[in-house]
């Protein structure tokens, strides 16, 4: 069992991708309405690299948190391959898969209601030890404080319980959490958005700062455009179950290919208010279409400023390819026009 | 990894003073008077049917101290007695001190009355968990066999029960749990549905969790504080119940004096002397109100939205 263990690992060493989506789909039935379905995640392939920073951002409802919890496996995918590390995720089951967690970890959205509050915040954090049987007792308890302080928190308040911390506090002690099994890649779905701005700084700074430290490669989930600018090196844009852009930071920003990615940038305000004043913001006629019965064709035609509809938009669905700048993808009939 | 301390900015190391859950709703419950009050009474029952059911001591601990009499020694001379120091409560039909007796069916009453929510806890707990953590069909057959189960009258298919397995203690037990335990069933499995989604179940999950310790750590830690607050009503419910049972006849035989069989036998005389119906109808009252009282103040301390 070792030997057969080992021989993929060092293969996939040289793969410089860590984690491979390959044509997920997650439908949710509608229970009594004959086969229809809430169509999450619609088709979506993406790739992670070793140690980079993968932004994902869309608006809500697009099927963001989902796809965190396909790629997490805390959700079976309908159709579609996860693979982490060269092995394929998606049909484990039972102790195989919580093998595979020592590898990825998840930072959730919400401090108050990730942390059960029935547990001190000792025995939060030493859960996932004596889950992996990490070392022997003194030494759980010795690793438990020097998770708080990586964080940033003060190593004896671990028997201190989750509402007697703030917010940003809780945040920390889910990044401790995460961390307690030394994995490679960690999810942050919405990890910042429920936290205040100046808390928010601190503790993305906190996440580059283990990132550096440990050669963690994230998938970063925002709804804010201006927090996953700074912290990614490459952002996936998502629109209604599908990814519709991706690019290295810099190109999505400077040279936005799909219409969408365009109306989201312009949608960020300058912190100057000469221009900000004249800026002329894209907005975009109506509401997110129901992810039950999305448009034909290209799902964003009827929302966007540039589509041919009725006409090839309406009814060819584009395919995510190369557009733009090198690495760049856009799922556009007009790519760059606009 | 050592190197990594003072990586993260300082923050904010002022936590106020460490209270425990348990702690904190101590506090909020003290709070509630009626709901001390109600714990007050119920200790006094307690301690009121410890004594007169005391080992070593025959006829009961008040019997030796000269505060009640002998709850079973007739006094065919002495019967349908006022209240006097003698007895304080009076006699009943067969002159046995009425006082000895309501003390001593204390003992029958809550041992009936507690006993029963950990045979309820045990039916209606698991039946709940078992549909609310598996979900599906699961849930559908177990929550299908609870509404049948409820659609029945409680005190009819209690009757049932106990005629089917004979009247003594036990069967009252066994009846008052296999007819209660719908309530809780449906309150866990809504708990658990709820806590199911929680976003700490799904960390302790992607944290190597099994479905075992899932369940022990998280699901039953955090479904607690409503189900001791249900139990706790249900308490009352029982007592009431085996007095109706005991009142019908079909439940602890005399000369056994549980709350209800001391109804039934004063019922007879109550003309000739209300007083021995009035006494151990008192002590049902008082009984049922406490254990109220006591599970309206856990339900308001025990509710984490609850701030101090």
């Amino acid at each position: 069992m070792q030997a057969t263990e080992k021989a993929p690992v060092t293969s996939v060493k040289a793969d410089p991708v860590l984690l491979r989506v390959q044509g997920a789909f997650k439908h949710f039935p509608i229970s009594g309405l004959g086969g229809l379905s809430v169509r999450a995640v619609d088709g979506v392939d993406l790739e992670i690299r070793r140690g980079e920073t993968l932004g994902l951002v869309g608006e809500s409802g697009c099927g963001k948190s989902t796809l965190a919890r396909l790629i997490t496996a805390l959700l079976p995918v309908t159709a579609g391959k996860i693979i982490l590390d060269g092995q394929d995720i998606t049909r484990l089951r039972g102790r195989k898969l919580r093998r595979v967690r020592r590898k990825m970890q998840m930072i959730f959205q919400d401090p108050f209601a990730s942390l059960d509050p029935r547990m001190t915040v000792g025995g939060i954090l030493q859960e996932p030890l004596d889950n992996f049987g990490i070392g022997s007792g003194s030494d759980r308890t010795r690793r438990v404080q020097e998770l708080l302080r990586l964080v940033g928190l003060n190593p004896n308040f671990n028997n201190r319980y989750p509402h007697e911390f703030s917010g940003g506090q809780r945040q920390r002690i889910g990044i401790a959490r995460a961390l307690a099994v030394n994995p490679s890649f960690i999810v942050c779905d919405e990890a910042v958005s429920a936290l205040d701005v100046s808390i928010q700084a601190q503790i993305i700074n906190l996440l580059q700062d283990l990132q550096n430290e440990f050669n963690l490669t994230y998938l970063f989930i925002a709804h804010d455009l201006a927090v996953v600018r700074h912290l990614s090196d490459r952002i996936a844009v998502m629109y209604l179950g599908k990814v519709v852009e991706t690019a290295d930071r810099n190109d999505i920003y400077d040279r936005p290919q799909h219409p969408y990615t365009k109306a989201l940038l312009s949608s960020i305000p300058v912190p100057d208010p000469v221009v900000e004043r004249d800026r002329a913001p894209i907005s975009l006629k109506g509401e997110i279409p129901s992810p039950v019965n999305p448009p034909s064709g290209c799902r964003f035609h009827p929302r966007c400023p540039i589509a041919r509809a009725p006409g090839v938009c309406s009814e060819v669905e584009p395919l995510l390819e190369p557009h733009g700048a090198r690495d760049q993808s856009a799922a556009c009939h007009f790519a760059g026009q606009a | 990894m050592a190197t990594a301390i003072g990586i993260a900015q300082p923050v904010d190391w002022d936590v106020p003073e460490q209270t425990g859950l348990w702690k904190d709703a101590w506090i909020r419950f003290r709070r509630n008077r009626l709901a001390v009050a109600g714990l007050v009474v119920v200790i006094i029952l307690v301690v009121m049917a410890f004594g007169a059911r005391l080992p070593g001591t025959p006829g009961g601990l008040w019997k030796i101290l000269h505060l009640a009499g002998d709850p079973f020694t007739q006094d065919v001379t002495n019967t349908y007695a006022l209240p006097s120091l003698q007895h304080p409560m009076g006699t009943d039909i067969l002159g046995r001190d009425l006082m000895a007796r309501v003390f001593y069916g204390a003992s029958i009453s809550l041992t009936i009355g507690i006993v029963v929510q950990f045979l309820i806890l045990f039916i209606g707990g698991s039946i709940g968990m078992a549909a609310g953590y598996f979900g599906g069909w699961i849930d559908n057959l177990l929550m299908r066999f609870t509404d049948i189960m409820f659609a029945f009258p409680d005190l009819l298919l209690v009757l049932v029960f106990v005629a089917a397995f004979g009247p003594s203690f036990w069967s009252i037990f066994i009846a008052l749990g296999l007819v209660y335990w719908t309530n809780l069933a449906r309150l866990v499995r809504g708990q658990v549905l709820s806590i199911k989604e929680k976003e700490y179940v799904e960390a302790a999950i992607m944290t190597g969790t099994s479905p075992l310790k899932l369940i022990w750590k998280h699901l039953v830690p955090n479904s607690l504080g409503p189900v001791i607050v249900t139990l706790t009503f249900g308490i009352p419910a029982a007592i009431f119940t085996e007095a109706a049972l005991s009142f019908l006849g079909i439940g602890i035989r005399p000369p056994e004096p549980s709350w209800g069989v001391m109804i039934e036998d004063g019922y007879a005389g109550i003309f000739a002397d209300p007083l021995q119906v009035i006494f151990p109808a008192i002590a049902v009252a008082f009984t049922m109100l406490s254990f109220t009282f006591i599970g309206d103040g856990l339900r308001d301390a025990l509710d984490p939205r609850m701030k101090r």
